[in-house]
């Protein structure tokens, strides 16, 4: 966005193409996510891969396409817009830290060593049966 | 403080004011803080991914169909408050209400699909002290979903105000506040449907 | 719940301290309504959206907290004082140690910086208020409240006792029952709402209110740093928010985050408190070095070494700060990997700090130096500081960490680096700003003898810690045996503690003794010093509207240049204009009420009461929303009148 003033200046009539585009766009995004989930038969790890960069493509479609982002409230100058962008992409990071670094430090040693997991599951086989009996 | 008003036509109006100005900037230092809000729900749910402990486990009660009219209702919300906001930018008062009241009543679907959810899973054995993993289910989702019905008081107080006010520089720029927070919500969402939804009925199935 | 249950009993330590609640409360009300001042109180404080009475405010909240963690530290000091000692019960203990350690983080080093920050930050930058006075208004009156809330938790249903680091399971319903831990939770989440409200004020108020001229690299050492806490106060305290929610919700909904039952999984508690934690840490300690930089700067007459270093170092840690917390739990078990990762990034982040040091040392080179108190604090603050950053590096190392974890060596390492880092600095900044709140400045001499009291005591106090720690003496321990031969260590340590106990005291009675006969400045550069703006206003205190022209800034420490071209700070006449002005409001005040009535009632687990609590914090909201609060203008005569200036 070289001019901030002229972007704002085109919304003022007819179609709001950026919004329909961005719309669209989301649809597609999402469509594309459940297809991948359901009827690839990717490896597990190839899905998450694929639909956690869907997400973020998806989130950067409303910051930029719906939120006017990188927009700057005063005039010849992208103080705020830069502001509003930097201030994103630094709870980007922080984000990415908390989520992929308490999964890998909750999960890392005790982690291969607990044994929760599968006994979860083994337990889950044996409560199956029971819980349908309890709401059937 | 001072009202130094810019009195350029292009300029919109929500920018006009010194306060407006502020206003929105500090509005989105709070999204920034609200992602990390979320992102310690994201983290939470995900280490407790598999400690389903004796409760079901979500591949057994997840529903695409409920999850994708969820999902459906809130991007399309987001898409008609994008253009309320437009419409508000041509000065067109009659276009945002009207924008604005379908925003509110998708969001208010959206809220009755998800509370029907919830009341579904409960009664198949799953609420918030069944297991660690539903604590966590119910928290991030409800969460947002606490979030959605604060969404939709507030837009409906500040679009009274406009009703009374008209347009001034101080409205609109409350009423792109309100925006920017409803398009973050369907931002998490976004998440939800992926970490929460898609995640949990990959990882469980496998 | 019956009445006895209520209020804590059967302890003539609590009775007494019940009695002196009463007699206080009593005592400030017959003040107010004897000299009539409840007006005053009224109008000139419990509604103001001015910066630098709130940030006064904050300051006094926080001496009056250090008073409150300070006795905690004493008793405990006193238990430990002598093997197999009496005095205190083990549950007791724990729950000084946890208040103690709470007290001091939360609601004693975070608001005295944010006090300080309050008064100096926008005028330094030479704006008239913050970004949202009302917000600022708000933000104290919940931060006021959550320690009010936390804090009468000992006289009424009891005190947390799981350690301010609250671990999962003792923190849980099994293992602490009771209201205790809910004060804990409902108190920090309430304060934690102004937190993070005056990181997000500030972080607009630096971004877009600087005067004009005042480019990014213009700012002062002090502003870059509030600005970089502000940063991570925003994006670190949404977690202790949800960490103390989750939490909440495993104590009062049956919910399994944190419990042994459900499949929940303890250690999330330690890993999220921690992602908190450690931002926090650098929090508390990055206003403590802008700071210092003003002051040595200051007092040394010259421009600090390396600024564009120092503010680089300060960026980068921004983003560090999130990449080291697992160093606080090394001894969880999370394997080698994940341990030697965290071991070196936490040696890593000690080289920008470390930059800072030396900046520190080649400001003073060849400098004029005045060795006034506030650059005796900094003098100290950097041979302790060292300190306490050595034996970091040395917890730094993951294999060691397991002799040292848990033990005195760790508590004296940390005291090295609060109370060296943050104490001192707190300490520097008010003498040095004190003439600007209240336009005199603290007596010198008596300063002097706080100083050195604190000092001496301060180190008397934890360098038997470190040893006692490599001894094996355990942290959180009530007591030890005679035989394990910790006592004369132990001894030492009280003798230092109540050292620095008398210290206070002193700075006390320097708050009295300057009030009743210290000369009153009449300019506003005060020390004589200033290089920033907050010293160019024109009056020793700046009047409401802070500049009654906004200054004009051409380079970095303005006030320097300003001296140096001989520029005349009285205003123009003809430059005079009138200027807009924020409203007073009571309605943060009643917000804030409205939280401890739901805090109150959630600890109790009263539903309607947080109920009621929660509806009226929602009116509040309301009322705020639809409020046209255009503020109002100061006339050009008040301003000519206030500014001395005739016609």
């Amino acid at each position: 966005m070289a001019n901030p003033q002229d972007s704002l200046s085109r919304e003022h009539g007819g179609i709001p193409w950026k919004h329909v585009i961005g719309y669209i766009l989301s649809i597609i995004l999402t469509a594309l996510a459940l297809w991948v989930t359901f009827e690839t038969g990717f490896s597990t790890r190839t899905i998450l891969i694929i639909i956690f960069i869907f997400a973020f493509l998806q989130a950067a479609l409303q910051l930029l396409m719906f939120m006017h982002m990188t927009e700057s409230s005063e005039k010849k100058s992208k103080l705020t817009g830069n502001t509003q962008t930097g201030n994103i992409l630094f709870a980007a990071f922080v984000a990415i830290v908390i989520v992929a670094g308490s999964v890998w430090v909750m999960g890392a040693g005790h982690g291969k060593h607990d044994h929760h997991k599968m006994d979860s599951k083994m337990e889950d086989m044996k409560m199956d049966g029971d819980m349908k009996m309890e709401h059937k | 403080m001072a009202h130094a008003e810019v009195h350029d036509h292009n300029t919109p109006l929500e920018y006009q004011s010194e306060t407006g100005r502020l206003n929105i900037l500090g509005f989105w230092v709070f999204l920034g803080a609200e992602i990390a809000l979320f992102s310690t729900l994201f983290a939470t749910y995900l280490v407790l991914m598999y400690r389903t402990g004796d409760g079901p486990t979500p591949h057994e009660l997840f529903e695409l169909k409920g999850v994708l009219i969820e999902t459906f209702l809130l991007l399309t919300s987001s898409f008609t408050c994008g253009i309320a906001i437009h419409e508000m930018r041509r000065r067109n008062r009659k276009g945002l209400f009207i924008w604005m009241i379908i925003t509110l009543a998708l969001g208010a679907g959206f809220l009755g699909y998800e509370i029907y959810e919830f009341v579904t899973y409960v009664h198949e054995g799953a609420a918030i002290g069944t297991s660690a993993f539903w604590s966590g289910f119910f928290v991030i989702v409800g969460t947002h979903g606490l979030h959605v019905t604060m969404g939709i008081a507030w837009i409906t107080l500040i679009l009274i105000q406009v009703a009374r006010r008209g347009l001034t520089p101080q409205t609109s720029a409350k009423v792109f506040i309100s925006s920017l927070y409803w398009h973050f919500l369907d931002v998490v969402w976004i998440f939800i449907f992926t970490a929460v939804y898609l995640t949990g009925m990959v990882l469980h199935n496998g | 719940m019956k009445w006895d249950e209520f209020f804590v009993t059967g302890d003539p330590l609590i009775y007494g301290a019940d009695v002196s609640i009463v007699l206080t409360v009593i005592g400030i009300l017959f003040y107010l309504t004897y000299f009539k001042k409840w007006k005053w109180l009224w109008t000139e404080w419990l509604t103001t959206v001015d910066h630098k009475k709130l940030g006064i405010m904050y300051i006094a909240s926080a001496v009056l907290m250090l008073f409150r963690g300070g006795v905690d530290a004493l008793l405990m000091r006193v238990q430990l004082a002598t093997p197999d000692s009496k005095f205190l019960d083990s549950q007791h203990y724990n729950e000084i140690f946890t208040t103690h350690g709470t007290i001091m983080i939360i609601f004693m080093a975070m608001p005295f910086l944010i006090g300080l920050i309050n008064v100096v930050i926008p005028l330094q930058i030479g704006a008239r208020d913050v970004a949202f006075p009302y917000l600022n208004a708000v933000s104290f009156w919940t931060f006021f409240i959550g320690a009010m809330l936390f804090n009468i938790s000992f006289v009424i249903g009891g005190s947390p006792s799981a350690g301010w680091t609250s671990y999962m399971p003792l923190a849980g319903n099994e293992l602490s029952p009771g209201p205790g831990q809910n004060y804990y939770l409902l108190g920090l989440q309430i304060a934690g709402i102004g937190t993070l409200l005056t990181g997000i004020n500030f972080l607009v108020t630096i971004l877009k209110m600087r005067a004009p001229g005042m480019t990014l690299f213009r700012m002062p050492v002090f502003t870059w740093s509030a600005l970089i806490t502000m940063i991570i106060i925003v994006f670190a305290f949404p977690i202790l928010t949800v960490a103390l929610a989750l939490m909440t919700f495993d104590r009062l909904f049956g919910a399994h985050f944190f419990t042994l039952q459900g499949a929940g999984m303890d250690m999330l508690w330690a890993n999220l408190f921690w992602l908190w934690g450690h931002p926090e840490v650098y929090i508390v300690v990055l206003p403590a070095f802008g700071m210092f930089s003003e002051i040595i700067s200051a007092f040394s007459r010259k421009t600090i070494f390396g600024y564009k270093a120092m503010i680089w170092a300060m960026v980068i840690i921004a983003g560090y700060s999130f990449l080291v917390w697992v160093h606080h739990f090394f001894t969880m078990g999370q394997g080698e990997l994940v341990n030697s990762v965290f071991s070196i990034t936490t040696m890593i982040i000690g080289i920008p700090t470390g930059i800072k040091i030396f900046n520190w040392l080649f400001t003073m080179y060849k400098g004029k130096i005045s060795f006034t108190t506030p650059m005796l604090w900094s003098l100290g603050f950097i041979v302790n500081f060292v300190i306490g950053g050595v034996t970091g590096v040395m917890l730094a190392m993951a294999a060691a960490d397991y002799q040292y974890h848990n033990t005195y060596f760790l508590v004296a390492h940390f005291h090295y680096v609060l109370i060296a880092g943050t104490v001192f600095s707190c300490f520097a900044g008010l003498i040095f700003w004190y003439p600007k709140m209240f336009g005199y400045k603290l007596n010198e001499r008596i300063g002097k003898w706080v100083f050195w009291v604190f000092n001496i005591g301060f180190n008397v106090c934890f360098i038997p810690q470190f040893i006692l720690g490599l001894d094996g003496m355990p942290r959180r321990v009530y007591t030890y045996s005679a035989a394990s031969g910790w006592g004369n260590m132990n001894m030492l340590s009280t003798v230092g503690g109540f050292l620095m106990g008398i210290a206070f005291l002193i700075l006390v009675y320097n708050f009295y003794y300057s009030f009743r006969y210290s000369e009153r400045e009449n300019t506003g550069d005060s020390w004589g010093l200033g290089r920033t703006l907050e010293w160019a206003t024109t009056s020793a205190v700046p009047p409401h509207y802070n500049f009654a022209v906004t200054p004009t800034v051409d380079s970095f420490d303005p006030l320097i240049k300003m001296k140096r071209n001989n520029v005349n700070l009285k205003p123009k006449i003809e430059d005079i204009k009138k200027i807009h002005m924020p409203d007073n409001s009571g309605v943060p005040f009643f917000m804030a009420s409205f939280f401890f009535v739901a805090g109150f009632g959630l600890v109790f687990e009263w539903y309607w009461m947080g109920i009621v609590g929660l509806i009226g914090v929602f009116i509040t909201l309301i009322i705020r929303s639809f409020d046209k609060n255009e503020g109002y203008y100061v006339s050009e005569e008040e301003i000519k009148e206030t500014e001395r200036l005739t016609v």
